[in-house]
C-alpha cells in the first residue's frame, strides 16, 4: 500500500490532460457537454463496444441455466404495489429526462439505463413482469436494438465520411440522440435482467420439441 | 478548513467502510456495508466535480450492484436450505 | 466548494485498491470475492477522477470520466456474470466457497453431482 501510494503522489502534478482538446472540439461535435462528447463522439467506438459487452455479459449469465422470480403472489405486497404506481411513471420520466439532458449537462444513457434497469427490478420484484419475460424474443430483440442501431450508423457514418463513428458536420447532435435512446432501452433491459441471474424463467415458448404439459 | 475535515471523514468512511463490507462475517450485513460504500464513493465523486460519475455510481455502482448481490446472496440461502436434506439422505 | 486536497485522495485510493486486492486473496467465499473486485474497482475509479480534477484547466478533464463511467458499467455486467458463474459452483458442487488447493470445477464437484443425484 505504501509502494502504491507513493507511485499515486508521484505522478506528474500538472499533466498534459486532453481537457483542453476535448473543449476546443466541442462545438463540432453536436452536444455541449464535454463527457458526452468524448463518449458518443471523440470516442464513440469505445461506447460501442462496452454496449456489446453489456450484451455479451447477459448472454454468458443466459447461458448458465435458467433464473427464478420471487414466487410469492404480489397481492401479499400491498405496499409495494402501491409504491410502484407511484414510481415507475417517475422513474420513466426520470430516464428519459437524464437521456435529454446528457446533451448539455451531467446524464446520458448510461445513467437513464440504469434508472430503466432499476424500474424493470422493481418490476421483477412486485411479480408485475411475468408476462413481459415470457416474450423472450421481444426481449432480444430491445437487447439487440442498442448495438444494432449504434453499429448501423456507425457503418452508414463510415460509408459517408470515410471515418469510423465520424458524423457528417452538423449531423452529430441527432445521431447522439438516436444511438442513445436505442442504447439505454438496450443497457436498462440487461441491467435488470441480470438480475434474475440467468435466462428468463421457463415459459410458453413454442418449440418443436417441447412436449404440451397435458400429453406429458 | 471545514472541506479539509469533510474530506477526511469522508475517506476514512469510505476506506473503512470498504473494509468491513469485505471482513464482517455476516454477509447480508457486509452487503449493506458495500452499498453504503458505493453511495459514499458517489459523493466522492461530486467532491471531485465529476457529477456524472456520481450519478452512474450511485444508479449502477450501488443501487443495481447492491441488488444484485443481494438477490444472488437470497439465491445462495435458498440453495443451502435445499441442498442440505438430500445431502443427510445420501449420507446415511 | 474549494478544491479537494487531491492527496488525500490519491492516498485513498491506493488503500482502498489494496483493501480489495488484499481481500480479494484472503477471502474464500465467492460473494466477498465478487466484492472485493468491485472495491478493487472502485480504488482505480477514484485514482483516475482524481488525476482528471487534479488536471488544469477550469473544468475537469472530461476523457477519464467518460472511461470511468464505461468503466462503472462494464463492472457491474462482469459482477453480474460472476455472481451467476458463482450460483452455478454452487448448484454444481454444493459449495459457496473456494477451498485452497482444491479443485473447485473438476472431479470433485461431478462426484459430488453425481452422488447427490
Amino acid at each position: 500500500m505504501g509502494a502504491l501510494s507513493w507511485a499515486a503522489l508521484s505522478l506528474p502534478a500538472k499533466p498534459p490532460g486532453l481537457a483542453k482538446a476535448s473543449l476546443d472540439r466541442l462545438g463540432e461535435s453536436g452536444v455541449a457537454h464535454p463527457v458526452t462528447a468524448v463518449l458518443l463522439n471523440y470516442r464513440g467506438y469505445d461506447t460501442l463496444l462496452e454496449v456489446g459487452v453489456l450484451l455479451l455479459a447477459l448472454a454468458g449469465a443466459w447461458s448458465l441455466g435458467r433464473g427464478e422470480q420471487p414466487a410469492e403472489n404480489p397481492q401479499s405486497r400491498p405496499l409495494l404495489l402501491s409504491l410502484l404506481r407511484v414510481l415507475l411513471p417517475m422513474l420513466l420520466l426520470a430516464a428519459g429526462h437524464l437521456l435529454w439532458i446528457g446533451a448539455f449537462a451531467p446524464g446520458g444513457a448510461f445513467q437513464g439505463g440504469a434508472l430503466l434497469g432499476g424500474a424493470l427490478v422493481l418490476l421483477i420484484l412486485g411479480g408485475l413482469a411475468r408476462r413481459a419475460l415470457k416474450r423472450e424474443r421481444c426481449l432480444r430483440a430491445g437487447l439487440a436494438l442498442g448495438v444494432l442501431v449504434f453499429a448501423g450508423i456507425a457503418a452508414v457514418t463510415m460509408a459517408l465520411t470515410g471515418g469510423l463513428l465520424q458524423y457528417p458536420p452538423g449531423a452529430g447532435g441527432a445521431l447522439i440522440l438516436v444511438i442513445e435512446t436505442a442504447a439505454m432501452v438496450s443497457i436498462g433491459l440487461a441491467l435488470g435482467l441480470l438480475y434474475l441471474g440467468g435466462q428468463p424463467p421457463e415459459g410458453a415458448r413454442r418449440s418443436l420439441l417441447a412436449t404440451p404439459p397435458d400429453h406429458a | 478548513m471545514i472541506w479539509r475535515s469533510f474530506d477526511w471523514f469522508l475517506l476514512l468512511a469510505i476506506v473503512g467502510l470498504g473494509w468491513r463490507s469485505l471482513n464482517d462475517r455476516d454477509l447480508f450485513r457486509a452487503v449493506i456495508q458495500f452499498i453504503a460504500f458505493g453511495l459514499l464513493a458517489a459523493v466522492a465523486w461530486v467532491r471531485l466535480r465529476a457529477p456524472d460519475v456520481a450519478l452512474a455510481e450511485a444508479a449502477v455502482g450501488s443501487g443495481l450492484t447492491g441488488a444484485l448481490l443481494l438477490s444472488a446472496l437470497a439465491r445462495m440461502r435458498r440453495r443451502e436450505q435445499q441442498a442440505v436434506p438430500p445431502r443427510t439422505e445420501a449420507s446415511e | 466548494m474549494p478544491d479537494a486536497d487531491y492527496r488525500l485522495y490519491l492516498m485513498a485510493s491506493a488503500a482502498i485498491f489494496t483493501i480489495g486486492f488484499y481481500s480479494m486473496l484472503t477471502q474464500a467465499h465467492l460473494l466477498r470475492r465478487i466484492m472485493a473486485f468491485n472495491v478493487m474497482g472502485c480504488g482505480v475509479f477514484l485514482l483516475f477522477i482524481t488525476l482528471a480534477a487534479r488536471a488544469p484547466g477550469p473544468v475537469p478533464d472530461p476523457v477519464p470520466h467518460a472511461m470511468v463511467l464505461t468503466g462503472i458499467v462494464v463492472s457491474v455486467c462482469a459482477t453480474g456474470l460472476a455472481l451467476a458463474l458463482a450460483g452455478r459452483v454452487q448448484t454444481v458442487t454444493g459449495k459457496t466457497e473456494l477451498e485452497p488447493g482444491e479443485d473447485a470445477g473438476g472431479r470433485s464437484g461431478a462426484a459430488h453431482h453425481g452422488s447427490s443425484a
